[in-house]
């Protein structure tokens, strides 16, 4: 009943704190146009378009979908704007992949983005709805207890979080389009970085970024026609749960361990560490890295720092992590979930250059948003099965 | 491809304003038990859920983050979100469906419209550098559409009034119109303008509200209703958001939506026109002739939930046959300035 759908090519910008050079179209365009040039295909060859963004308070453009329709070769083709959070870009990449998946569509093109230089994400954050707790400072502000509590539950040494962005940064460092590059960063000077959310310091935290990403989907009469490698998706999943309820787990929560066993079982993956040869997983904050990779099933509840501490989870380790750089270096918010499917189907394609993971054939694209509670993942190789 | 049909609809009452907050629980909770109630599902029936719903409507980030908390979404849902009304979260799930992913789907879609200024609202739809910085609202591009189509001879203010006579009357049957009973034309047409040449009631009123629709795939459909409504052709397209390259007086998007989705004769379109004059070009551009029943609710101009409203009018037409009271229906749905994007859904009874 599902068809087969596989990523036929993937397209990113130079992400930066302002992009003053380009509009929100032209910031698209640029990811679109990298990705049908990555495909060999022209806006034309595209059937349907899928954006996604986070909210539109980001950008203070209500629906820019609708404005975008024309820059994204949309016009007189269906359009669906999806928005699930800080998930978002991970969603668009599944529904995009759904469509295909359904035998709806031929080519499918996922565009996601934040251009957040054009508004105030401290400001559309801040706002004060009626019966939930304010965020006020952020979404720093709001995870950092829930890293205190990973530490108290795991009893993790307090320099993990600081091993996650020395190793992300110099990741970075390696991908042309990451918005930090700083080879040099070492586990000193995170340390010395001033503290934002206790535990959380400067260097341990996503930057604010203008960014986008696509993708272009195709069926499998698709990928056999494209002329380069294509990334095959092997599963999809996601799951939802409420943002506060008794007996939430925020350390490790149900929405994303049942998103993760759902996927597993959807690609015939029964041991992800050794099957899963790389990772692109939602890192906003550093410590998030072992906090994931428990939820993911990758270790043992309170283990997932001993990977990191053991060099596990750098390029060469047992679970390469965001070889990319990650959303600590990078963070166009509706983009960065996009951007972690994007680089684990350029894994398999073997396209990632300077950041590729050798014999990468198997590999994870996650992401998350609101309180913990919106799952994204795919599974993409390179072969269909 | 599987069959799937529209299985279960609910509304809630379109009212000018709600007390309820801008989260849409309060609206949703009663119309998910209504549905469900009405469907003999529990929410653990429901495989996938897909919402549609506006940040900037609700003027908050991340509304529909709350919006969850009306399904109970603990044990975690299989879920995702549109920015953009709820009958194209209907398409998402349709699609998830389609898939087999799921068997059953619910659809849902909410928008407190009272929350803000409406039009104003609207006009940040619009491109955000050259257009929306002159904050042309809603009713005043309408407007420059309707004006366009009577000087073209396409029609009058008449025609116009008629649209709300017909649409008044046919929502008195609809217990939650925001808008219904008798009117005469004459008498509408003495009421002063609104935004020259529409008159306050050529615009759909503003409505706080919710609608919700359940899907089901063969196999399931029959267990759940007698008469399913089969979706035979679902189809949704976008013209250019630039309002000076576009015209006005024709929607190719309907038109493109309408022939990939095989639309041909239906008893009964239920339109979501949001103004008077763009069921007169919906109509067109649908092809609809008389012996179609247009809108038996009352449409967009009895009750414009945003965000919900175009999911209203798939569930409207679904009930339709839902009901026995027609064989065949289309449902359609409106988004963005001057009837921008276009969705069909087209469904039979069997």
């Amino acid at each position: 009943m599902k068809h087969r759908a596989a990523v036929l090519g993937t397209g990113q910008t130079h992400h930066r704190s302002k992009r003053p050079d380009v509009s929100i179209a032209g910031l698209c365009r640029e990811a679109v146009d990298r990705a049908l040039g990555d495909a060999g295909l022209e806006l034309a060859d595209i059937d349907a378009v899928v954006v996604g963004k986070a909210p539109d308070l980001f950008e203070g453009v209500m629906m820019p979908e609708l404005y975008l329709a024309d820059a994204l070769g949309a016009v007189g083709k269906p359009l669906l704007r999806v928005h699930t959070a800080g998930s978002v870009g991970g969603a668009t990449g599944n529904v995009a992949a759904s469509l295909v998946q359904a035998g709806r569509h031929r080519r499918v093109l996922a565009v996601a983005f934040e251009k957040q230089s054009e508004s105030n994400a401290m400001w559309a954050l801040s706002i004060m709805p009626p019966f939930a707790m304010p965020l006020l400072a952020g979404a720093g502000g709001y995870f950092a207890p829930h890293v205190r509590s990973y530490i108290r539950r795991s009893g993790a040494p307090t320099d993990v979080g600081a091993m996650v962005a020395v190793k992300d940064r110099r990741n970075g460092a390696l991908n042309p389009y990451a918005h930090l590059q700083q080879p040099d960063i070492t586990l000193e000077s995170v340390q010395a970085s001033p503290m934002l959310w206790d535990p959380v310091r400067y260097d341990e935290t996503c930057p604010s970024s203008d960014g986008a990403c696509a993708v272009v989907i195709g069926d499998q009469a698709a990928a056999e026609a494209s002329s380069g490698p294509v990334a095959w998706i092997r599963a999809t999943s996601m799951r939802t749960e409420p943002t506060m309820f008794s007996g939430k787990d925020n350390v490790n929560p149900r929405a994303g361990a049942d998103a993760a066993a759902a996927l597993w079982a959807q690609a015939g993956i029964t041991n992800p560490l050794e099957q899963i040869d790389v990772a692109e997983i939602y890192v906003p904050f550093s410590w998030f890295e072992p906090m994931w990779l428990e939820n993911l099933g990758f270790a043992p509840p309170g283990q997932g720092w001993q990977f990191t501490q053991a060099g596990e989870t750098e390029i060469g380790g047992a679970i390469p992590v965001n070889p990319s750089g990650g959303v600590l270096c990078s963070n166009p918010i509706g983009a960065s979930g996009l951007l972690r499917f994007a680089e684990s189907a350029m894994q398999v394609m073997g396209k990632a250059g300077q950041h590729q993971v050798a014999e990468a054939r198997t590999a994870l694209g996650h992401a998350y948003g609101g309180g913990s509670q919106y799952f994204s993942m795919w599974v993409v190789a390179d072969t269909p099965d | 491809m599987r069959d799937v049909a529209v299985v279960g609809f609910a509304e809630a009452p379109s009212v000018r304003r709600t007390d309820a907050t801008t989260n849409g629980v309060e609206m949703l909770v009663p119309i998910f038990h209504e549905v469900l109630a009405d469907t003999g599902l529990s929410r653990t029936d429901i495989d996938f859920w897909c919402s549609g719903s506006s940040d900037y409507l609700a003027g908050r980030a991340f509304s529909f983050v709350s919006a969850v908390d009306a399904i109970g979404a603990f044990p975690p849902v299989m879920e995702s979100h549109v920015e953009m009304d709820g009958a194209w979260a209907l398409y998402e799930a349709w699609v998830k469906v389609l898939t087999g992913d799921a068997d059953v789907a619910l659809a849902y879609g909410f928008g407190k419209s009272s929350a803000g200024s409406l039009r104003r609202v609207l006009a940040l739809q619009l491109d955000p550098y050259t257009v929306a910085p002159l904050w042309p609202d809603s009713v005043s591009i309408a407007a420059l559409q309707a004006r366009l189509g009577i000087e073209a001879g396409r029609w009058t203010e008449r025609d116009m009034a008629e649209v709300v006579v017909r649409s008044r009357a046919a929502a008195r049957t609809n217990p939650r119109a925001q808008l219904a009973g008798h009117v005469k034309a004459d008498e509408l047409l003495a009421e002063p303008y609104l935004a020259d040449p529409l008159r306050a009631h050529d615009c759909a009123p503003i409505t706080d509200g919710a609608a919700v629709v359940i899907i089901a795939a063969e196999g399931r459909a029959h267990e759940i209703c007698d008469r399913p409504a089969w979706i035979t052709g679902f189809e949704h397209r976008i013209d250019s958001g630039s309002l000076g390259s576009r015209d006005l007086l024709t929607s190719p998007s309907t038109v493109a939506a309408a022939t990939a989705a095989g639309l041909h004769s239906v008893h009964v379109a239920e339109l979501h026109a949001p103004f008077t004059h763009q069921e007169i070009v919906l109509r067109d551009a649908l092809g609809l002739g008389d012996a179609t029943r247009v809108s038996p609710s009352g449409g967009a101009l009895s009750g414009n939930a945003m965000f919900a409203a175009g999911l209203a009018r798939i569930g409207w037409a679904a009930r339709q046959l839902l009901s026995g009271d027609a064989s065949t229906a289309l449902g359609h749905a409106t988004s963005g300035p001057a009837l921008q994007q276009n969705l069909v859904c087209v469904m039979e009874a069997r």
